[in-house]
């Protein structure tokens, strides 16, 4: 039986050749999907905004009546409601600021809720309510400094165990290549407006963790080839070491994908934005572990002296060998 | 590396399958089967997105914790030097700020007054700190100020008996399996599973049922209690219902503050009805202590009127016709009948130290979460057989081992799960197929290791070997990284986060053990069995 292979044997793909322009691309966005974060700001679910959340599913129509919703709900004096479909077109979330009488407040928090409730059965008979939600805004703020707490720390400790394990210019590509991740993801909820929740947190750390995996493959292999060719100028090196590590790159991409993408689209509404996010994760970590965490090191002066191990008589005489025949 | 000794070999599979069959029963109970009763019957634990039910964060007020204190200070410094002999007048008594400070008439007995005072501060903390500081300024004035460690204390008694009351109140409710669980300093988890309607329990939860009778200070006039001018000592209380008979259409009323009972010494509460008008009212007996201060109380003041204040506002404030002696009383106060047994149940598990606001909570409905199951099975079902396809697809026979390991793997972590007691949650079901894809990672590298060992001309045995031996370092680096990062999700995320975190965190132990040692041993033994002369990876 003949094998499929997603990436053909001995490629050689000049990837740092165009290591400038990617990097000038990458800057261009982290720094757009900063600009975005700032100017438009992230969708805040009721986790980080606070207020009240009431999830509804309409039975009995395709279609989740919102421009009526949002008046009718928009009647009863508590703002503007922000509503969102999730997932199936009859499935929404009515999001409602509370007034600061009702913070804190279970009785009066639970009556506007009822209100909410009474006022979308009025002209919706078929409503199935599924979950209230109610976060006070100093929960809610807790929610958001905790956040950037976890975020900040995971980055950290997995750069300095990177750092540990390797070099510190692979700590500091690490990090470079965890902040274009996370920046990027951040950005993309930014554009599109999706909903930031807990959830998102979650699945932004899980990216933290898992898009470092490509990277570790490859940092392994630059080690490893350092050691082997130390003479080798550091491009070429970085170039080899990705070819060779690039089926593993691709595959170990392409398991991830394959069981997420599922989970997209047939799983539960409620967990497609966490979905979403770890899938837009892993295309931004597989490229910026070729592109942003690779190059870094040649800037950070990484050379064949930084791993310089302890050679043996025999090592030496075969390194030199190796060096003979890789030369042309 | 590839020699797999018996001994090992049992104690692969030994582990393996006695790990994944604690995963059976819950198998069972998601595809309806029963599990047979007279085994042992671990489960896995369905979180209140999955399951329905409430989540409800509280947290304690430790202004009013500190705030108390004082006034508890106060009463104490007064009554101890009144009754020492000789007895020490003082006056300009103030508790601004936090503190209490009053002045000595004499400041002749300064050393007689701190010898009276200091027995009424403990000791807190770890350090020898009293809760008290007691400062004497310009030789005759007292000020007591409370120390940081006497009140963080205070706020820890506090929430230890407010759980405890939490605790009652939700039992009195007969809800199943509720958790009550403290978090941080001032703050108490709430879940109830399976609850269609919370509105009991938060107004239950959400009532102090602080409980007070105090004397009614007929010599204010109400017009004067209206805009706020009282007599020295007295303190102005809002009506709970400004209609109320007796109120005089006053919205407030003044009454002694100090002198009064607290209604904490009770030994029942019950709703019942008024014999007069067939009103519903909630009928308390007192301990023998409150009720002797309860008789004391009235026969002192016979044709006087005290107030029944609740949570700070005055229910009623009926006259005292005779002598209360039996111990047992009546409120009234516009009560339906619902209200009057919350009521009856918040007096009779005990006023809440410190009151209780709810500052988060999330009610899930019972469809969603049987609706999300099985969505997310079926999107696992299919997610899971694509990872299956494409390592058949690209590793052949390989792919096979990893497929198998990959089994084992679900059922593990589903078993440690049910064993450990941890909970379910929606994003775990994301964890759970998040797992699926990432434990397949360790056989990719070590299979395309072995590959290119291969093709560098390494035989077979060494090609295997080498795979796993070289791939191994960057496997445990990635799971490391990734232990890191679930860590601190499980540290920061609260509930549902947490659920995600549990299943990741577990999930890479058992890819380590089935995706890197079970399929080693595996690939050894057929390595012996058919001693292939060509890797087909």
């Amino acid at each position: 039986m003949r094998l499929l292979k997603l990436v053909p044997d001995n490629t050689n793909i000049k990837f740092l050749r165009w290591r400038v322009p990617f990097y000038v691309v990458s800057m261009i966005l982290i720094a757009a999907s900063w600009g975005l974060i700032m100017t438009k700001g992230l969708n805040y679910g009721v986790d980080f905004a606070g207020g009240q959340e009431i999830e509804a599913t309409f039975t009995k129509q395709a279609e989740a009546p919102v421009a009526d919703l949002r008046k009718e709900v928009g009647k009863l004096g508590y703002g503007d409601p922000v509503i969102q479909r999730f997932g199936a077109p009859n499935e929404v979330s009515i999001r409602t600021k509370l007034p600061a009488s009702a913070e804190g407040n279970a009785g009066a928090a639970e009556a506007i809720s009822k209100q909410v409730i009474a006022a979308i059965r009025a002209s919706n008979p078929d409503v199935r309510i599924e979950s209230v939600s109610t976060v006070s805004g100093k929960v809610s703020g807790e929610f958001r400094q905790t956040a950037i707490y976890a975020l900040g720390a995971a980055m950290l400790a997995i750069s300095i165990y990177i750092w540990v394990r390797f070099e510190w210019q692979f700590g500091v590509g690490a990090l470079f290549a965890l902040f274009h991740d996370v920046s990027l993801t951040l950005g993309m909820f930014a554009l599109l407006q999706l909903e930031f929740s807990l959830q998102i947190i979650a699945a932004i750390l899980a990216i933290i963790g898992y898009s470092l995996n490509d990277t570790i493959v490859v940092y392994d292999r630059i080690r490893e080839d350092l050691k082997k060719f130390r003479k080798m100028p550091l491009p070429e090196l970085l170039d080899m070491s990705v070819n060779e590590t690039l089926a593993r790159t691709v595959m170990t991409s392409a398991t991830l994908l394959v069981a997420l993408i599922p989970l997209l689209f047939f799983g539960p509404e409620s967990l497609f934005g966490l979905t979403a996010a770890i899938v837009l994760g892993i295309f931004v970590g597989t490229y910026s572990s070729i592109y942003m965490a690779a190059p870094i090191l040649i800037w950070l002066g990484v050379s064949g002296s930084s791993f310089v191990p302890t050679e043996s008589a025999v090592e030496r005489q075969e390194r030199l060998a190796r060096e003979r025949s890789a030369r042309p | 590396m590839l020699e797999f000794p018996t001994w090992k070999k049992l104690w692969f599979w030994g582990l393996t399958l006695v790990i994944s069959v604690a995963a059976l029963p819950s198998l069972f109970s998601v595809s309806g089967l029963r599990w047979p009763q007279a085994l042992p019957n671990p489960q896995v634990s369905l979180g209140l997105d999955l399951a329905g039910g409430s989540h409800i964060l509280l947290e304690a007020n430790e202004k009013q914790v500190a705030q108390q204190r004082l006034e508890n200070m106060e009463e104490s410094v007064r009554a101890r030097l009144r009754l020492a002999d000789p007895r020490i007048r003082i006056g300009d008594i103030s508790s601004a700020n936090g503190r209490l400070s009053f002045m000595l008439k004499d400041p002749a007995q300064v050393d007689a007054a701190r010898d009276e005072i200091l027995p009424l501060t403990t000791g807190a903390g770890l350090t020898g700190q009293r809760d008290w500081d007691i400062r004497v300024e310009d030789g005759s004035r007292f000020v007591l100020t409370p120390t940081r460690e006497g009140l963080q204390q205070a706020v820890s008694n506090a929430m230890d008996s407010a759980i405890e009351v939490v605790r009652k109140r939700i039992d009195a409710l007969g809800t199943r399996e509720p958790t009550i669980i403290r978090q941080g300093e001032n703050r108490i988890v709430v879940q109830v599973p399976g609850l269609d309607d919370p509105q009991a329990l938060k107004n239950l939860l959400g009532q102090t049922a602080k409980l007070e009778f105090k004397l009614v200070d007929e010599t204010a006039t109400p017009t004067d209690v209206a805009q706020g001018i009282v007599p020295p000592g007295d303190e102005i209380v809002p009506w709970s219902d400004p209609n109320a008979p007796g109120s005089g259409g006053v919205p407030v009323l003044a009454v002694k503050r100090l002198g009064g009972i607290k209604g904490d010494q009770l030994t029942d509460a019950r709703q019942s009805f008024d014999s007069r008008n067939n009103t519903p009212v909630v009928s308390i007996t007192f301990d023998q202590t409150g009720g002797a201060k309860f008789a004391k109380l009235t026969s002192e003041n016979v044709n006087k009127r005290f107030a029944i204040i609740l949570d700070g506002k005055v229910l009623s404030a009926p006259s005292i016709n005779e002598p209360i002696m039996g111990g047992s009383a009546q409120i009234s106060g516009s009560f339906s009948v619902q209200s009057a047994t919350q009521l009856a149940i918040a007096l009779r598990s005990g006023a809440l130290p410190v009151d209780l606001t709810v500052v988060e909570e999330r009610t899930v409905g019972p469809d969603l979460g049987a609706d999300s199951i099985k969505k997310g099975l079926i999107a696992m079902g299919i997610g899971s057989g694509l990872v299956v396809l494409l390592m058949i697809a690209v590793y052949g026979r390989f792919g096979i081992y990893a497929t198998i390991a990959l089994v084992f793997n679900l059922l593990m972590i589903l078993g440690i799960m049910a064993v450990m007691g941890t909970t379910l949650t929606l994003p775990g079901i994301a964890g759970f197929v998040l797992t699926i894809g990432a434990a397949v990672d360790a056989n990719v590298l070590i299979y395309e290791r072995m590959r290119e060992e291969r093709k560098k001309g390494r035989r077979v045995i060494a090609a295997v070997e080498n795979g796993y031996k070289e791939a191994s370092r960057a496997i445990y680096d990635a799971n490391i990284t990734n232990f890191i990062a679930g860590v601190l999700l499980f540290a920061f995320g609260s509930g549902p986060v947490r659920g995600f975190a549990v299943v990741l965190i577990i999930g890479l132990f058992t890819s380590v053990f089935t995706g890197v040692m079970l399929t080693r041993m595996w690939v050894a033994s057929w390595l012996r069995k058919a001693r292939p002369t060509e890797l087909n990876v």
